[in-house]
């Protein structure tokens, strides 16, 4: 997460990351291999964190992120133009449009609060893994496997509401209940 | 014969009533057993469910004939040079050795929907208590007088992929230069409604790289055709003057072929052609029709099951069905496999049986980086399949957003293929 609020989920907040040590939030498990980088003075600067978006392994072999990295340096600059947006000190950070969603609206915790049947979460899966590999491949389609439940709520109510805007997804998300996105949820944070 | 054939079934079920409950303890020995025809994104894709959702409840037999399993979604990927032909064939092995699916490599030529039996050219017969078809297409005699199957090889298809789309690329890459390719366009409805239109752009891709100053020709029965603004602004754009389209106003609709001379008649008028490309006129796959489950050219089905109308026991997928509303295509073909692979374990297994749902994307590629797609959601209704809401891509779109519709394109093809072939 990242903004105001923002706190660990399954990766550490990203808040005030330029010049952040490597490793360094309390209150987060890292992967042994990110600890070894973090004791090796590791300091996240425009250019490791440049490399490390582009390619994870070539500065850490094993984090616990899914993430292969970003190959087109557009998408990199973007990224990186926002998440300067949430650091005091952004030294030479491009200032590039930032193009993702700055932040999908808050879901109503009554809706967040419901319990998904990941039985029918699994049936209805068949809808969406046409497209999304089950297998956790991203090319070209982002992966769904393994999110927080309540990221994917959050996610999928934005594509209902049109708040995102991709229209694959607003026409399977605008005919999704509620509970039927719960059920999703449900069954694909417990895809290994 | 068909008419014999049902006249003799109607006279079977009556007399089944009487005889009903040990006939069922006799199919139903062990464990139920469902039989499954054709292994493309229908058929492959009710198997994987059936199989991995039942966990080792259901017995499920899958008959195909080919070892390697050519898409032909992507296809004309490989003929416009963007994918080459092993990444769009596919093999069953995962099918059979991790989901324990009983993959048969042979021909079914018969049905006997009283027995209960499906019956293979190699001479054995398979029991089923549910049978799945999904036999995709096949092309009805006569269609475009002067072509029939065995002028395949002078004037290919190409619409079962495999050696038919090999073939025809090579004739494309060996037409002389400043030469004609014609298409024979379908009416409809046939399989992929963008597809011929996808195949124009690939060929164009294609010539425009290798034989600059060929002509592509369509001869098309339709008066509109699908996603046709899109592609025809694409045409402009990317492969100006290099394609002309022939519609029903100017004998789009009056064509005939002499394979010999390699002409194409159009309204009467003869046209002479390096390479033609014959889609005819489309029905079901053969075996739906032996099977007895036809009307017309395809076969009804029931919205909420994909279920035949003409017979219980047995389900129709995917193109060779009668739904209502989708388009055929290998996405929905693989949508309609997964409700039905769940009424069939409801059925067989009482395992939960949830209100189905069915969707479609068709994506096309016109040039290089150059996307477009279509799509819409569909419910069951009692009468048919039927289309809720939709979208398509509009034209005049920045190139940012075709060349990620290209991509997302890909990572379909990846998504689909796991889908079915696990």
């Amino acid at each position: 997460m990242v903004g105001d609020g923002a706190f660990n989920r399954t990766g550490p907040h990203l808040n005030d990351l330029f010049g952040r040590a490597a490793g360094s939030i309390e209150g987060f498990t890292y992967s042994d291999d990110m600890d070894r980088a973090a004791n090796g003075g590791l300091v996240w600067d425009v250019e490791n964190l440049e490399d490390f978006i582009e390619n994870p392994k070539s500065l850490i072999s094993r984090t616990k992120m899914r993430f292969k990295g970003i190959k087109d340096p557009v998408d990199r600059e973007n990224l990186m133009a926002y998440l300067r947006l949430f650091s005091d000190n952004p030294a030479n950070i491009p200032e590039a449009e930032p193009t993702m969603h700055a932040r999908d609206p808050d879901v109503d915790p009554n809706i967040l609060a419901i319990q998904g049947d990941p039985e029918y979460g699994a049936y209805l899966s068949g809808e969406c893994v046409t497209c999304h590999q089950i297998g956790g491949g991203d090319d070209g389609i982002p992966s769904i496997i393994a999110w927080m439940p309540e990221d994917f709520v959050t996610a999928l109510q934005a594509y209902k509401s049109g708040h995102r805007t991709h229209p694959v997804m607003h026409l399977v998300a605008q005919r999704l209940s509620n509970k039927e996105i719960a059920a999703l949820a449900a069954y694909f944070a417990a895809v290994e | 014969m068909k008419l014999d054939r049902r006249g003799f079934i109607g006279a079977g079920v009556a007399t089944a009533a009487t005889l009903s409950a040990p006939m069922v303890m006799g199919a139903s020995h062990g464990k139920p057993k469902v039989v499954i025809i054709g292994g493309g994104a229908g058929g492959a894709t009710a198997a994987r469910y059936i199989a991995k959702d039942s966990a080792g409840a259901i017995d499920v037999t899958l008959i195909e004939p080919t070892r390697t399993y050519y898409t032909c979604f992507f296809s004309n990927l490989y003929i416009g040079g963007f994918r080459d032909f092993a990444s769009i064939g596919h093999s069953y092995g995962t099918l059979a050795a991790e989901y324990g699916i009983n993959v048969v490599h042979d021909w079914a030529i018969d049905v006997d929907r009283d027995a209960k039996t499906v019956t293979l050219a190699g001479g054995s017969s398979v029991p089923y208590d549910s049978l799945v078809i999904s036999p995709g297409i096949d092309f009805i005699d006569g269609a475009v007088p002067g072509w029939d199957i065995s002028a395949q090889n002078a004037m290919p298809h190409a619409y079962k992929a495999g050696s038919q789309t090999q073939l025809l690329k090579a004739q494309i890459e060996s037409m002389p230069s400043g030469g004609t390719y014609a298409m024979v366009a379908p009416p409809n409805p046939y399989r992929c409604p963008p597809g011929p239109y996808e195949r124009v752009s690939m060929v164009a891709h294609l010539l425009t790289q290798i034989n600059p100053t060929a002509k592509i020709l369509i001869v098309d029965p339709k008066q509109k055709f699908s996603k046709q603004g899109l592609f025809e602004e694409g045409w402009d754009k990317h492969y100006g003057g290099m394609i002309d389209r022939i519609g029903p106003d100017f004998g789009g609709a009056n064509v005939s072929v002499d394979p010999g001379a390699m002409e194409v008649s159009i309204d009467g008028e003869i046209e002479k052609v390096d390479v033609c490309n014959v889609i005819p006129a489309q029905k079901a796959g053969r075996i739906a029709e032996i099977a007895g489950v036809t009307e017309g050219n395809w076969a009804p089905v029931h919205a909420h099951d994909m279920r035949s109308k003409l017979d219980d026991s047995v389900y129709v997928l995917g193109d060779a069905s009668a739904q209502g509303d989708m388009p055929k295509s290998g996405f929905s073909a693989n949508s309609q496999a997964k409700v039905c692979a769940m009424a069939i374990r409801g059925a067989l297994t009482g395992s939960s049986v949830f209100p189905a749902k069915f969707s479609n994307t068709c994506w096309s590629l016109i040039e290089t980086n150059d996307g477009i797609k279509v799509g819409a959601a569909y419910e069951a209704t009692d009468a048919k399949i039927a289309k809720t809401s939709g979208f398509v891509s509009q034209t005049g779109e920045d190139e940012a957003l075709r060349k990620q519709t290209y991509e997302e394109s890909v990572g379909w093809y990846a998504g689909i293929s796991a889908d079915m072939f696990g």
